[in-house]
């Protein structure tokens, strides 16, 4: 028998530090091993139980990988047209003006199909938070590249790396938004790490308090992986996100309180 | 000094084997299983008994099947 490690006297609720949360259904996670969307799904979930909005929180869920999210979340969802979540949650929050409204749309959802209702909603400052996870590629239907592709990077569709002169240039959709006025918070964040994990929920959390302030659209960006678009090993993809992502899409805040951050 | 313990706990069944809580983990406590469960997937798994219960590993596991455990002894 081997050796367990087990430390049985110390599992009791009182030492109890960090389990899954309630808002989360018990169903498996559709996504592939390590992939951010897990982690993001989670720390909207903590935020939504550490405020005790359970009832009162109606999400959206887009079309890609996340499009099953509404299995995961155990709280009110609706799932939209290809890109069109933002025009589904600002009929939702104007018909319920008191419930929390979010959606969560990944970057061939939010910056390709969904470019037109995302720029529009954030333009006329809808009180809602947008989730967007950006991982440079369309994930579901095989790796495809997405208007996000950083230049040179190579993808199902572009197998020789992302040629800008053919191709175009990849679209920073949370600088376009931020440069709006009807946005009130826009940030980018990533999930790779616990550090990065503990600053992405903190900004998800200020998101979900500014829509009682009923200032506008509160846009938290979260640089992701794809590791079996990218053909890497989850930890490998987390590396090839720092070196590559991070210098073209950086981290950090954009704009809060609706003031540009200098 | 009073020293702090910990103590996780893995859902094998739902883990993935990512290997992500393994490079987040400051007590290298957690190793891969060359076991596979019901997916087939090589799950992780406790290789030494150091951990100090910083909840790192749950923090960042996308499927959230760790749960921690932290006493002072």
């Amino acid at each position: 028998m081997t050796e367990t490690f087990d430390k049985p006297e110390i599992r009791t609720p009182e030492n109890l530090v960090y389990s899954k949360t309630k808002v989360l259904t018990d169903n498996v996670l559709s996504y592939c091993p390590g992939c951010g969307h897990g982690t993001a799904h989670r720390l909207v979930a903590e935020v939504i139980d550490e405020m005790g909005i359970q009832n009162d929180t109606i999400g959206v869920a887009p079309v890609g990988c996340s499009v099953l999210a509404y299995n995961f979340f155990d709280i009110d969802m609706q799932q939209a047209a290809h890109g069109r979540a933002p025009a589904l949650a600002t009929a939702i929050k104007r018909l319920y003006p008191g419930k929390f409204v979010f959606t969560y749309q990944g970057d061939g959802d939010l910056a390709a199909i969904g470019t037109a209702e995302t720029i529009h909603a954030c333009n006329r400052g809808e009180n809602i938070v947008i989730i967007f996870i950006n991982n440079g590629i369309y994930g579901m239907t095989g790796g495809q590249m997405a208007p996000t592709t950083l230049p040179g990077m190579p993808t199902s569709t572009s197998p020789y790396g992302r040629d800008t002169h053919i191709m175009g240039n990849p679209l920073k959709m949370t600088e376009i938004v931020a440069t709006l006025p009807g946005t009130y918070m826009v940030t980018r964040q990533a999930v790779h790490t616990p550090a990065a994990v503990r600053k992405a929920k903190k900004a998800i959390r200020m998101a979900f308090e500014n829509q009682k302030l009923d200032k506008g659209v509160s846009f938290v960006e979260i640089v992701s992986n794809c590791n079996s678009g990218w053909k890497l090993s989850p930890v490998k993809a987390n590396e090839w996100m720092v070196n590559n992502m991070f210098p073209f899409y950086q981290l950090g805040d954009i704009k809060m309180n609706g003031e540009l951050v200098k | 000094m009073a020293k702090i313990t910990g103590d996780i706990v893995i859902d094998i069944e739902k883990c993935k084997g990512c290997e992500v809580c393994n490079t987040a983990c400051p007590q290298e406590v957690i190793g891969m299983s060359k076991e596979v469960n019901s997916k087939g997937y090589n799950y992780a798994i406790k290789v030494n008994g150091n951990c100090v219960g910083c909840a790192n590993c749950a923090v960042v596991c996308p499927d959230g099947v760790i749960t921690v455990y932290r006493a002072k002894v």
